[in-house]
């Protein structure tokens, strides 16, 4: 490879980077956390069209490029031939990132599929927004409801800290040979990518230690992966029962290898959910942003004298089941708040548990509207009152 | 790639598949072969399930026929007729999505002069009318307006044949076809000139019907797009299944094409020829 600024870098493993070197505090927003993680990630090849909020992070990409840090960049035509562009770098064997938000995930959404489905290692940051019914640029993730069975890992940041750990942690898991999946590490746009915050970042003269296309279980397309006679992709069902089976069979090991997955998100991220106070009989169950305003209404709620427990979820594909069952035990009120209309993480929670009646399936905000703490709050004082908790 | 890479260990060879071993022994892997060469070498194509006198399958087997380095060429194609002999040959091929050819192409080609910095990889977008003229117009346009240096070969069928023989916005003028009931109400797609407009360095315009033709333009494509910038070849390739004209007519209908639309054009930027004029002659 050409000598660049990252050759300056010493490489190191994600374990090494994410668990062992020493932490400094920085003190930066959700769009520059994500321009430090791909600085320490070795990323090869990034494309990006802009949208907001997007923009300001793949500007920054684009700024390691003009310092070395990236050996290729450039501004494409749209989102769709962004993922598509993406998807070639990948195929030719390197490390690929790219972002996108709301609107702009909808126009590439048919690319999605295709890269589970061709088994890439893509990361792939989503900055969360409306999308037009009508036309918002503000936070909000439904976006995250469209994705959610495209086959690709989906990781929910809370904050600037969380994105920079998913994103390095994001590479790991997505090049591993079990895996080998497009990893997404969502954030809700605006909340995370403007907001100044305190990120503790590992040094940035280290690197993670280069992608080995060789160790891939799918051969890098560069005619240098004998055999020759391939095609990368998915078996093309030809509508007879055979080719069918073939089809469905790779299908289903896509859907195997997300959930080959889940030791990986446990090990680097510290588990697929996170739990505080799970013995209390109200719990709230949370995602993105809406755990930083869960964890206010914890504090109002104590005040008020109630003992309510709070869950965030990391992982939202592969879908922790079995951790939200063993978290909700004791769990008599379960409340979700959302940033988006359609209430899918309480689709999903409700999906998951036995006696779902005792799930709420809100607070939800949308359009732009922020989400004060005392929203949870009554919802949680009206589900107490109206299961005769309170 | 080196011939040594697809070599099988003596032990293994035995059970490869009888055209996997006469690739090894006699396909065209860093001999310089062409089309005229056809018939004395293992050709990268297999059989194919493309109908009855095929323009396309006949396309395919000139292009791969053509190329300067076999060994070290990739192709991208998307969904269509096109990918039924794409998916038969013995070189890394990969469809993804309908129209996004030559976005995936340029991502690719980009990644591959980072990773393999010493070897030319040829990569090639090789596809048909819809996807280049219509559906992926855009991504056509900016991969050649970026100068990515890839190669782009429109196979044009002028109609969508796989779905069932739509009108493309490479079928003619007046032409009744699905979805164009009434007969198309405007002329081909100018693609040539598009080309030469958006910054091609190479274009050239053939038919099936003219194969040493195909091979010389295939091959100075392929160069060209090595060292200068993005380039272009349209080829006729007539569709009897969808258009209904005798299979057994297909070169005939080409070759009549040329004396119309099809009339041989080609186009080369003076740097283009510079570069051309100072190479070794070549098959």
């Amino acid at each position: 490879m050409r000598d660049t600024t990252r050759d300056s870098q010493r490489p190191i493993s994600a374990d090494q980077m994410l668990f062992d070197e020493p932490r400094i505090e920085h003190f930066i927003t959700g769009s520059e956390a994500v321009a430090e993680a791909v600085k320490r990630a070795g990323v090869e090849m990034a494309i990006a069209y802009p949208i907001t909020p997007q923009s300001e992070s793949m500007h920054l990409v684009g700024e390691l490029y003009d310092q070395g840090y990236v050996e290729d960049f450039y501004r494409a035509e749209n989102e769709f031939a962004v993922m598509a562009a993406i998807h070639g770098a990948a195929l030719g064997g390197g490390r690929v990132f790219t972002a996108t938000s709301g609107p702009g995930t909808l126009r590439a959404m048919e690319m999605f599929p295709v890269w589970a489905g061709a088994r890439q290692p893509i990361v792939c940051a989503f900055m969360c927004r409306g999308v037009s019914l009508p036309p918002s640029i503000q936070p909000e993730n439904i976006e995250m409801s469209m994705l959610l069975d495209t086959g690709m890992i989906m990781l929910h940041a809370e904050n600037a800290q969380d994105v920079t750990d998913m994103i390095l942690a994001s590479f790991a898991i997505a090049e591993m040979p079990e895996v080998h999946l497009p990893v997404g590490v969502f954030m809700d746009g605006f909340f995370v990518t403007h907001t100044r915050e305190v990120v503790q970042l590992p040094p940035a003269d280290l690197c993670l230690a280069p992608y080995c296309s060789e160790h891939a279980p799918v051969p890098a397309l560069n005619m240098e992966t004998p055999p020759m006679r391939v095609t990368r992709d998915p078996l093309l069902n030809k509508s007879n029962f055979v080719s069918g089976a073939a089809n469905a069979s790779w299908h289903q090991e896509v859907l195997a290898a997300a959930e080959r997955a889940r030791p990986h998100i446990n090990h680097y991220l510290g588990g697929t959910i996170e739990v505080e106070n799970p013995e209390a009989e109200v719990l709230i169950i949370a995602s993105g942003t809406a755990v930083s305003q869960s964890r206010e209404a914890l504090r109002l709620l104590s005040a008020q004298g109630v003992n309510a427990g709070l869950v965030k979820v990391r992982s939202i594909r592969p879908f922790p089941t079995d951790e939200i069952i063993a978290a909700t035990e004791h769990a008599r009120l379960i409340v979700v708040p959302e940033f988006n209309a359609g209430g899918w993480l309480a689709r999903e929670v409700k999906a998951a548990l036995d006696h779902n009646s005792r799930v709420v399936a809100g607070p939800r905000v949308f359009g732009g509207m922020s989400m004060p703490p005392g929203l949870i709050v009554s919802a949680v004082n009206e589900g107490m009152q109206a299961r005769g908790l309170a | 790639m080196s011939t040594r890479i697809i070599t099988p260990t003596p032990s293994l060879a035995e059970y490869l598949p009888p055209e996997y071993q006469e690739l090894v022994s006699s396909g065209p892997h860093g001999k310089n072969l062409g089309v005229e060469d056809l018939g004395s070498f293992k050709e990268l194509i297999e059989e194919h399930p493309h109908c009855a006198g095929c323009g396309v399958s006949l396309g395919v087997r000139l292009v791969v026929a053509s190329l300067p380095a076999p060994e070290d060429t990739i192709v991208i194609g998307s969904p269509g007729c096109s990918f039924f002999s794409l998916l038969q040959t013995a070189l890394n091929y990969s469809t993804t999505a309908f129209g996004n050819q030559n976005a995936v192409a340029s991502g690719l080609k980009r990644m591959l002069t980072i990773r393999h910095p010493d070897t030319h990889k040829d990569v090639m977008v090789i596809v048909g009318d819809g996807a280049i003229a219509d559906i992926g117009l855009d991504m056509t346009l900016h991969s050649w307006f970026r100068q990515e240096k890839i190669t782009t070969i429109m196979l044009d069928n002028e109609v969508y044949g796989n779905t069932g023989g739509q009108e493309s916005g490479m079928s003619a003028l007046g032409k009744v076809l699905h979805m164009a009931p009434k007969g198309k109400s405007f002329p081909k797609i100018p693609m040539l000139e598009m080309a030469r407009t958006a910054g091609c360095a190479y274009g050239a315009r053939v038919t099936v019907a003219n194969p040493r033709r195909v091979g010389r333009v295939v091959r100075n494509a392929i160069l060209i797009a090595r060292e200068i910038g993005p380039t272009y070849v349209q080829i006729f390739t007539p569709c009897p299944t969808n258009l209904k004209t005798a299979p057994h007519k297909t070169i005939e209908v080409a070759k009549e094409a040329q004396n119309g639309v099809y009339k041989f054009e080609e186009f080369l930027t003076d740097e283009a020829a510079a570069f051309l004029e100072g190479l070794a002659p070549t098959k």
